[in-house]
């Protein structure tokens, strides 16, 4: 039975994007059949961010308005072959995303997918609501930082009350935590939230920690997903994040700061 | 916090003040999230009663829903200011 997965937040700029190519990247690489979705309609992103932005002819909403087929719209990944990708139209239509039009489409990808994973636009509008409806299971992607929590809070609560399953009075939503852009050396300087305050303050349960790193960035100006850029610090901890994901058990990493020398544990920086 | 700071008993541990005040907000907002309707406008009134009294601010109060088995506990709980001035006019400032 495929596997819907929302990668959400509420507030932007939080790490999503980035998290839902190498998500989806990851499960791929171990050989399943995956497609990653950008439900950002008119902010389309993540075809940059996986390095397909020339390739993309129809999109999501093309599809939802019949004016081409899913297998049209979808894009084969050039490095990994159980990958495909769904861009998001950059339609300037709020409404293009149709309740019925999503739920067919998700229907469809069911049929010859393992996993769905749904890159959710920021806020709580209707390409967020959208993008979380559907789901088994949701990423809560969260950075160290007051808004960033408080955001994520909320959509905790929304994913309790406005998801199908809790509608259905189904299970709920499996949620997970994934911290991300994680600076342990600001943590040991009492400047910015720690793993164990976070994970307090929203109560759920923690599947990784991303650490700020810059290879993130020139993934992104390759269009790699960073999980591909192997021996990178961000691409291992994507890598370790998957693994949990899929039932392993493997220890956090990248939570401590680089040893300093005595001078300025002594000065600060 | 470097240890020159420690030493000189410099504290600025800014994410501290960050986790508390995500703990209050996130309090209030499950609360008016999650409360039955009428308790959130309970809640309402019961601090417009309070402020025909004393001018409290708002970040003074706290009211929390808790769970104990069966029992739902509503707290509230108002730290009145130094000196209340016992008026039928002040408003609970928001
Ligand atoms: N772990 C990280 N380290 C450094 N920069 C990051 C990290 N994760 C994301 N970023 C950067 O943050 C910005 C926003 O990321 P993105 O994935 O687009 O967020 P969202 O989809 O939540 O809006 C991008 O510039 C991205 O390169
Ligand atoms: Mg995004």
């Amino acid at each position: 039975m495929a596997k819907i997965i929302v990668v959400t937040s509420g507030k932007g700029g939080v790490g999503k994007t980035t998290t839902s190519a190498s998500f989806a990247a990851g499960l791929a690489k171990r050989g399943h059949k995956t497609v990653v979705i950008d439900f950002d309609v008119g902010l389309r992103n993540l075809d940059l961010i996986m390095g397909c932005e020339r390739r993309v002819v129809y999109d999501f909403v093309n599809v939802i308005q019949g004016e081409a087929t899913l297998v049209q719209a979808l894009i084969k990944d050039k490095r990994v072959d159980t990958l495909n990708i769904l861009p998001a139209s950059q339609t300037r239509d709020k409404d293009a995303l149709t309740q019925e039009g999503v739920e067919g489409i998700l229907e469809q990808l069911k049929q010859t997918h393992d996993y769905i994973v749904c890159d959710s636009p920021a806020g709580i509008e209707t390409g967020a609501i959208m993008a979380l409806h559907y789901a088994d299971e949701a990423i809560v992607v969260t950075n160290p930082e007051v808004s960033s929590v408080r955001d994520s809070d909320r959509i905790l609560g929304i994913l309790a009350a406005k998801s199908k399953r809790a509608l259905d009075g189904l299970e709920p939503v499996k949620e997970h935590l994934l911290v991300t852009r994680y600076d342990p050396s600001r943590v040991d300087q009492g400047q910015m939230l720690s793993i164990e305050d976070i994970q307090e303050l929203l109560g759920i349960s923690l599947i990784g920690v991303i650490p700020e790193s810059q290879s993130v960035l020139q993934a992104s100006n390759a269009g790699l997903p960073v999980i591909l850029d192997e021996g990178s610090d961000s691409g291992q901890a994507y890598q370790d994040f998957v693994a949990r994901f899929l039932g392993e058990e493997r220890p956090m990493r990248f939570l401590e700061a680089e040893r300093k020398g005595f001078l300025k544990r002594l000065f600060g920086t | 916090m470097t240890l020159l700071d420690y030493l000189l008993g410099r504290k600025k541990k800014t994410a501290s003040v960050a986790k508390e005040r995500l703990q209050i907000i996130l309090a209030r907002e499950h609360f008016d999230r999650d409360g039955p309707d009428f308790l959130v406008a309970m809640k309402k009134d019961i601090l417009d009663v309070v402020g025909k009294y004393v001018a409290v601010d708002l970040d003074r109060i706290q009211v929390t829903l808790d769970k104990n088995g069966d029992t739902e506990i509503l707290e509230l709980n108002i730290l009145l200011p130094d000196t209340h001035k016992p008026s039928g006019k002040v408003q609970v400032l928001r």
